[in-house]
């Protein structure tokens, strides 16, 4: 343990941010493109204009509530990769939920639907949970066999049961008393209410982690579970619990893209957002505030990204950026190296 | 009679001479400008406390570590070892403290790794086995070649160790702690294989904590403190007590003062009790005793006998096959570790830093762990920053924990405080039972006499106290009551007044108490 | 009744064992390298994306060359340098070895999406470019139900189960095998001992990336001859856990690798089953068949096997 290990959480992942954008622009220079030319694109796709704005507030949403999921997941020492998946399932049920209150208020209909999407995320995640902590399976393996199970659960589920109209498989729409209330519309865009709830959730995870008892033994099994265990906390009962607090927040993101952004259950709706979640959460260093920010900093890369694609460079290059991100974020102390080497030579 | 410093006798045949070795790590000096001077064909002691820089400097001698200044000559040669395998091809061979085996290959292929025997580039597990075969035979160490480590005794797992250096050709035996994991009887026998490879020409090193055996084996001793050489010694010149003096710095008290006590009821009582290993092998079978309010009672045995599991199986951390354990009168076969805790037991685990403490956690949160839960700590799932803060600072105070800065993680305080804030903790809960296990491991004479007053005092205010420890110098000093644990089975049990060093001995060996009083 | 019978003509149908053999050769692959990785005791999640860079270069190699073999040939240095960074990550820097290993699955998805447009002109897939012609061997052909099951099969699943033997050859009867054991199970004896951990442990991630590449290679230019962005659809993490079921052992995950293979035969065979008149729209159901074996399998079993000791803890001198 350094000493100054706080200034590091804080310069290690922008660091690494800095760094993969660095390489990222050789790899576009290997593909006979401008790297500058690109990221302008990229700043102007996330922030230029009012539309871009909100499309990007828009993306932030799921990735605040993802990035708590494997952040939360990671304090408690489980590796959440299942976010896709439990995403998916909160979003499925909820969206069976919401078709069927018609004639409820939006009062009830709307916690309702929210609730039951989490409690879908929370259960899938349980199950890998649960296996972990009754036989030891590797919550790797079988969160990722649940994301693949999940998408072919809901592929089918739109193709056949729920099916709608033709071209992309997709569900009926939820009823309007499901559906959360725009904040803003801002041309064609409506900018969803759901942000001022990741932004809630981020607060609370904050203050489970660090006021409550539950958040004291949540950490304590993360950190050394032997220790814990002496100390009278239940492993069992808290791996499981960590996966189904993970599991719900995935499951919420799930329910607010249902209800606040498509109104419905789309073939191709997490499109990647769980696995955005773990570098959400590392870039974050596991922290709601760094979450907040790294989620933001991901929906920038994102929206940037559709702009990027128009001066010719292929969006993949968000995948590989992030992938670059996460890579010098495990492998910190290279980071930790080349940063006291320029500060050295400077000096 | 060997120089103190300065210059090397010219009549004498050195094996190994190491001068004005100096080692650094971050914040601590491990040696500071060490001379060592060991004769061919002697046994030679290093002695000095935990932390005085034994292993360190015979690292070095092994090409484990490189010192930042000095000179090593092994032979008459200058040498510069850039890593085990120069130090082997030398003669230098080492038995470390904690076994470099791997437990999943069996013995053979332990003693030969490294430097296999080969057919080609395939490997001859029959050369192998034949050579350890004749090995052991020529030096009577006994090993079954075709058994996996991890289903072997620790004495043979010993003697594993010794082949592997014979086998590369040793001439110098560099053995560090070697008895910490043997009965009396079976460090007698590692007293005669030594006394024989002394024969054969061999040079030996041994590294040592414990006086008594020092005095027998040695010829020459080295003295340490804290990275000096205190003094070097014929051992045929001088005696226990001047040997600690020179360890220490001060006169030792060996032993703490017990004053005599009437026990009070019996507070916690175990009934047959049989409990698993982690490979579902019987660890425990059919154990059974009881432990009286003011009443220390000691469990002697060496390692790997079942303690482990009964500690684990009486705190809730394991399960229990069969039997009953009964704490105040009510039978708590089964509780988790959080029931017994608020019941009023309290464990002082023997690995400190796997269980007894979170080194990612601030001392503070180390202190309530286990009542972190209860009033006033915690009040309807909310956290009480104020009283947790307060509690660190009277622990802190009450138990002198250096330095006295709460706020601090765990894993940033010393050995000796870190047991301290353990001790501290489990004693906060108010106890009416305790468990100790290994208290004083790796911790130095000041923090030892702590850990045992400690305790006493604990006795003196009639909590009912079962300790487990590998030291029979600690079960004698502290206990009312001994226990012998041997293979998951208590072999009898004595009053350290009626019974001495040898007979607990022969029990921890597997004899038991009426085959020894004959 | 039906689905009992369903599965009888599935059982005596040669087409399900070579289906079977098929679907095993690039698990078999991937699960050999997870225990080359593993025995040293460097933990290799990054399989899925080593296997994806292998399908894409063997594809676009092939492209050039004209030939599928130079393709998984050349393809092979691909993998290496991507488990070569893993490697580097991991021992040098003792990293977070599952979190290096996702972020390289991470990069190979972005890597191979992005050349598709530059190097094939079109996203998505590319079109055909060559395939690894099967062989017949001789003999075997005209052998009754064994000649229609494996007489004519594609080398590089002869390949697979050679490499299963030789791997287990190397680990259990060469001093190299035995040091890679040991330096799995307790790296610090070995060190003391003189054996260069360090080493080892990259020699072992570094095959692991050879022979991800090669799972990978199988199925673009052994079986379709084309690349489609994301097409080891999981098989990566299944290989883990044949690895896994496998205990470790190159002949165990042999077992395992075919016990998840024929499941996807298995889910193949039911859907085009003229006796349950499957309807089309229930394939996702019968994509889960594989997955869901994988994760009853990965929970009943675990606990039961052994991972090397020192599996995925990074060794550090105490220099």
């Amino acid at each position: 343990m350094r000493p100054d290990s706080r200034i590091w959480s804080f310069v290690v992942p922008i660091a690494a941010v800095i760094l993969a954008l660095m390489i990222a622009s050789i790899v576009i220079l290997l593909i006979g493109k401008n790297p500058v030319v690109a990221y302008e694109a990229l700043i102007k796709g996330a922030f230029g204009g009012r539309q871009a704005i909100a499309d990007t507030i828009i993306k932030t949403t799921p990735l605040i509530l993802t990035g708590l999921a494997v952040g939360f997941g990671f304090r408690a020492g489980v590796f959440n990769i299942g976010a896709e998946g439990q995403m998916i399932m909160g979003a499925l049920i909820a969206t069976v939920v919401g078709i069927n209150l018609g004639g409820v208020p939006p009062v009830i209909a709307i916690p309702v639907t929210m609730l039951i999407g989490m409690l879908a995320g929370a259960g899938w995640a349980a199950i890998a949970g649960y296996l972990k902590a009754k036989t030891g399976a590797h919550e790797v393996v079988s969160t990722i066999m649940l994301n693949w199970i999940a998408t072919y659960l809901s592929s089918y589920m739109v193709t056949e049961p729920l099916a709608v109209g033709s071209g992309t498989p997709k569900s009926p729409e939820i009823a309007e008393s499901a559906k959360l209330p725009p904040l803003l519309t801002i041309g064609a865009t409506e900018m969803t209410s759901g942000i001022i709830i990741a932004i809630v959730a981020a607060i609370i995870m904050y203050i489970i982690l660090e006021k409550t008892t539950t958040g004291y033994e949540v950490k304590a099994a993360g950190f050394n579970p032997y220790a814990a265990e002496y100390g009278g906390i239940s492993i069992s009962k808290n791996i499981t619990m960590s996966m189904a607090i993970s599991g719900a927040l995935a499951g919420l993101a799930g329910a607010l893209e249902v209800m606040g952004v498509h109104h419905r259950f789309l073939g191709t709706l997490s499109g990647g957002k769980g696995f955005d979640g773990i570098s959400v959460a590392l870039i974050g260093q596991n922290h709601p505030i760094g979450i907040m920010f790294a989620a933001f900093l991901m929906a920038s890369l994102r929206t940037g990204s559709n702009e990027m694609q128009f001066v010719g460079v292929p969006k993949h290059i968000i995948m590989i950026i992030q992938g670059i991100v996460i890579f010098l974020v495990a492998a910190d102390r290279i980071v930790r190296t080349i940063l006291i080497r320029k500060k050295k030579v400077r000096s | 009679m060997p120089p103190s410093l300065g210059g090397i006798e010219l009549d004498k045949e050195y094996a190994v001479v190491m001068k004005g070795i100096t080692k650094r790590f971050p914040g601590v000096l491990a040696n500071d400008h060490v001379d060592l001077f060991v004769e061919k064909g002697e046994i030679h002691a290093i002695v000095g406390e935990n932390g005085a820089g034994k292993t360190t400097l015979m690292n070095q001698l092994y090409g484990l570590l490189h010192p930042d200044e000095g000179e090593i000559y092994v032979f008459g040669k200058k040498v510069h070892f850039k890593g085990p395998r120069e130090a082997i091809e030398h003669g230098i061979g080492m038995v470390h403290q904690h076994f470099m085996l791997v437990d999943n290959l069996t013995v053979a292929e332990n003693v030969v790794l490294g430097s296999e025997t080969k057919k080609g580039f395939l490997f001859d597990l029959n050369e192998a086995r034949k050579v350890v075969k004749d090995l052991s035979e020529k030096y009577g160490l006994l090993v079954d070649v075709d058994a996996k480590i991890e289903d072997i005794p620790v004495g043979m797992q010993q003697r594993v160790e010794i082949i592997k250096t014979l086998y590369r050709g040793a001439e110098i035996l560099i053995l560090d702690e070697p008895t910490a994991v043997l009965t009396p009887q079976e460090a007698e026998e590692l007293f005669e294989i030594l006394r024989r490879l002394k024969k054969s020409g061999k040079t030996i090193i041994f590294i040592s904590h414990k006086l008594n055996e020092v005095m027998e084996i040695s010829d020459n001793v080295t003295v340490m403190r804290l990275g000096k050489v205190t003094g070097r010694l014929k051992t045929s010149e001088t005696n226990p007590k001047e040997i600690a003096r020179l360890m220490v710095g001060r006169d030792v008290v060996l032993r703490v003062e017990k004053e005599s006590k009437e026990p009070g009821d019996v507070v916690f009582e175990v009934k047959d009790l049989w409990v698993k290993d982690n490979r579902g092998l019987d660890a425990v079978k059919g154990v059974s005793l009881k432990v009286r309010r003011g009443e220390i009672v000691g469990i002697a045995g060496v390692a790997g006998n079942g303690q482990t599991e009964l500690v684990e199986a009486i705190t809730g951390l394991r399960k229990v096959e069969k039997g009953k354990i009964i704490f105040d009168g009510i039978d708590v076969t089964g509780f988790s570790p959080r029931e017994l805790r608020d019941m009023g037991m309290a464990h002082i685990p023997e690995d400190r830093l796997k269980y007894g403490l979170i080194v990612e956690y601030p001392a503070y949160y180390n202190l309530i762990l286990g009542r972190h839960h209860r009033f006033p700590f915690s009040e309807s799932n909310f956290l009480n920053k104020r009283f947790i803060l307060k509690n660190a600072e009277d622990l802190f105070e009450e138990f002198d924990i250096r330095p006295r800065k709460p706020e601090m993680l765990g894993g940033n305080f010393s050995g000796g405080n870190q047991q301290k804030i353990v001790v501290a903790r489990e004693l906060s809960h108010e106890p009416k039972f305790m468990v100790i296990s290994q208290p004083t491991r790796g911790l130095d004479v000041g923090a030892i006499e702590f850990i045992h007053k400690t305790i006493l005092r604990m006795r003196a205010r009639n909590v009912g106290i079962l300790l487990i420890s590998m030291e029979l110098e600690e079960i004698f000093s502290l206990s009312d009551r001994i226990l012998v644990i041997y293979e998951g089975e208590i072999m009898g049990e004595t009053r350290p007044e009626e019974t001495t060093f040898e007979k607990v001995g022969l029990m921890m060996a597997g004899h038991r108490l009426e085959e020894v009083e004959r | 009744m039906r689905f009992i019978e369903a599965l009888l003509d599935i059982f005596t149908n040669p087409q399900f064992y070579k289906i079977t053999l098929t679907a095993s050769t690039p698990l078999i692959f991937a699960s050999l390298g997870g225990v080359f990785s593993e025995t040293t005791g460097v933990v290799n999640i990054a399989l899925e994306g080593i296997m994806l860079m292998g399908a894409f270069f063997s594809v676009v190699f092939t492209q050039i060359t004209g030939s599928p073999w130079l393709g998984v040939f050349l393809a092979i240095p691909i993998g290496m340098g991507m488990a070569w960074l893993h490697a580097w990550a991991s021992i040098k820097w003792c990293g977070n070895q599952i979190v290096s290993g996702a972020a390289l699955i991470l990069i190979a998805q972005g890597v191979t999406g992005f050349l598709m447009e530059p190097i094939f002109g079109q996203p998505g897939q590319t079109d055909f470019v060559g395939k690894i012609a099967e062989i017949k061997i001789p003999g075997l052909c005209k052998v009754p139900f064994l000649g229609q099951a494996i007489g004519q099969i594609n080398p590089l699943v002869i390949v697979a189960f050679a490499s299963v033997f030789a791997t287990w050859f190397l680990l259990y009867k060469t001093t190299l095998g035995l040091r890679m054991r040991a330096v799995g199970e307790n790296p610090e004896s070995a060190d003391t001992l003189g054996i260069n951990v360090y080493g080892i442990r990259y020699f072992g991630v570094i095959m692991s990336g050879v022979m991800a590449s090669l799972g990978g290679s199988f199925l673009s230019v052994g079986e379709v001859g084309n690349f489609r962005e994301l097409m080891t659809g999981g098989r990566g993490f299944i290989a883990l856990a044949a690895m896994i079921l496998g205990n470790w052992n190159p002949i165990g995950a042999m077992w395992a690798s075919l016990l998840f293979g024929a499941s996807e035969a298995m889910a193949n065979q039911l859907q085009s089953s003229p006796i349950l008149h499957v309807p089309a729209t229930t394939k996702p159901l019968f994509n889960m068949f594989p997955f869901i074996v994988t994760l009853v399998v990965v929970a009943g079993l675990i606990g039961k096997t052994r991972p090397p000791a020192a599996d995925g803890i990074p060794y550090e001198k105490s220099e």
